[in-house]
């Protein structure tokens, strides 16, 4: 149940942003969470409501936007979904893989009152 | 009022790794993060490699588990330096773990530090703890579709060890299939076939592992 962690993580970052422009309630979190991380978004969920009791994100909406898995080819710049984790470009088979989304965990912005 | 923020979750534990990183850097140790399975054999190939490269390189052990002491005990019969961390029941080792226990090693005679992770195919790979490289074991006995249900702890590894393949007479693990599924995940990786038991394989473990401080010595002297 790493996502303990992680939601810890998130109101770390919330709370110290809220306090930075002075709001008084945090009403929404929008997430961006990669397709290749390790992260359930309901345990996520649940473990933030838990944290974030009496705390001015106390009943924030946790909105999750989940990246898909990108790759983009560094031999011939072909750009591609990532198909069962097959990190081999579908054009010139070269394994030269540059990962450029479907990695995220990161709190794209607030909704603060 | 929306504020933008755009922050990586994980950006504490990463500064905190960082900075774990830059202090064996400068003591010139080699660190892996040694992942996997409970019961894949971590703690089996971390005892075999201790007692093959005891004399030559200077290894430390630092021991993740839940509750108890039990790997760190093993550890200790070969004689070398290891700290036990238990997480109380958390599933992963996280950077301050490591930097709250440095304290108790002599970084200044040491080439080597193994971290064995918490058991789990999981949580550990999305943190960070300050090592050069992260080394996944994967046993014959737990079936060659594992690579592609976890792919992550297979694609930050730099090197995946298949041990137990003195069990593949005896299971239906497809040994092609898994070697082809880990280098689609991750293309270049080094692959290692091994057995703790009868010791098949472990040689070249031990060079690639003499290797990798080597490389890393240079670094530090360049």
């Amino acid at each position: 149940m790493h996502e303990m962690s992680i939601a810890q993580g998130i109101l770390d970052i919330v709370l110290k942003t809220a306090a930075e422009h002075n709001a008084v309630k945090i009403s929404c979190i929008k997430l961006l969470i990669g397709q290749m991380t390790q992260v359930e978004p309901e345990s996520l969920k649940f473990g933030f409501a838990a944290l974030a009791a009496n705390t001015i994100a106390d009943g924030a909406v946790v909105d999750i936007t989940i990246m898909p898995l990108v790759g983009k080819c560094n031999s011939c710049g072909q750009q591609f979904t990532v198909e069962r984790y097959s990190f081999l470009c579908p054009l010139c088979h070269s394994a030269n893989i540059l990962v450029v989304s479907g990695r995220e965990l990161a709190v794209d912005y607030l909704e603060v009152e | 009022m929306q504020i933008k923020v755009m922050t990586n979750i994980l950006e504490r534990n990463d500064q905190v790794a960082a900075a774990l990183q830059e202090r064996f850097k400068k003591a010139g140790i080699f660190v892996i993060n040694l992942l996997g399975s409970p019961g894949c054999g971590k703690t089996s190939l971390l005892e075999k490699t201790i007692e093959a490269l005891k004399e030559t390189l200077s290894i430390a052990v630092i021991e993740g588990d839940l509750f108890t002491a039990k790997d760190a005990e093993r550890i200790e019969q070969h004689g070398v330096p290891v700290v036990q961390i238990n997480t109380g029941g958390g599933c992963h080792l996280d950077a301050n773990m490591i930097h709250d226990v440095l304290d108790c090693l002599d970084l200044g005679v040491l080439d080597i530090i193994v971290i064995e992770n918490v058991g789990n195919l999981v949580c550990p790979a999305e943190f960070n703890i300050g090592e050069d490289c992260k080394v996944t074991v994967l046993s014959i006995t737990e079936g060659n579709d594992k690579p592609l249900k976890y792919p992550l702890i297979f694609k930050q590894a730099s090197a995946v060890i298949l041990n137990k393949v003195d069990l593949l007479p005896y299971t239906n693990f497809d040994l092609k299939a898994a070697e082809k599924d880990i280098t689609a995940i991750h293309p270049g990786v080094t692959l290692l076939p091994v057995s703790c038991q009868n010791g098949e394989g472990l040689e070249t473990w031990f060079n690639w592992l003499i290797k990798q401080v080597q490389i890393n010595k240079g670094k530090e002297n360049n």
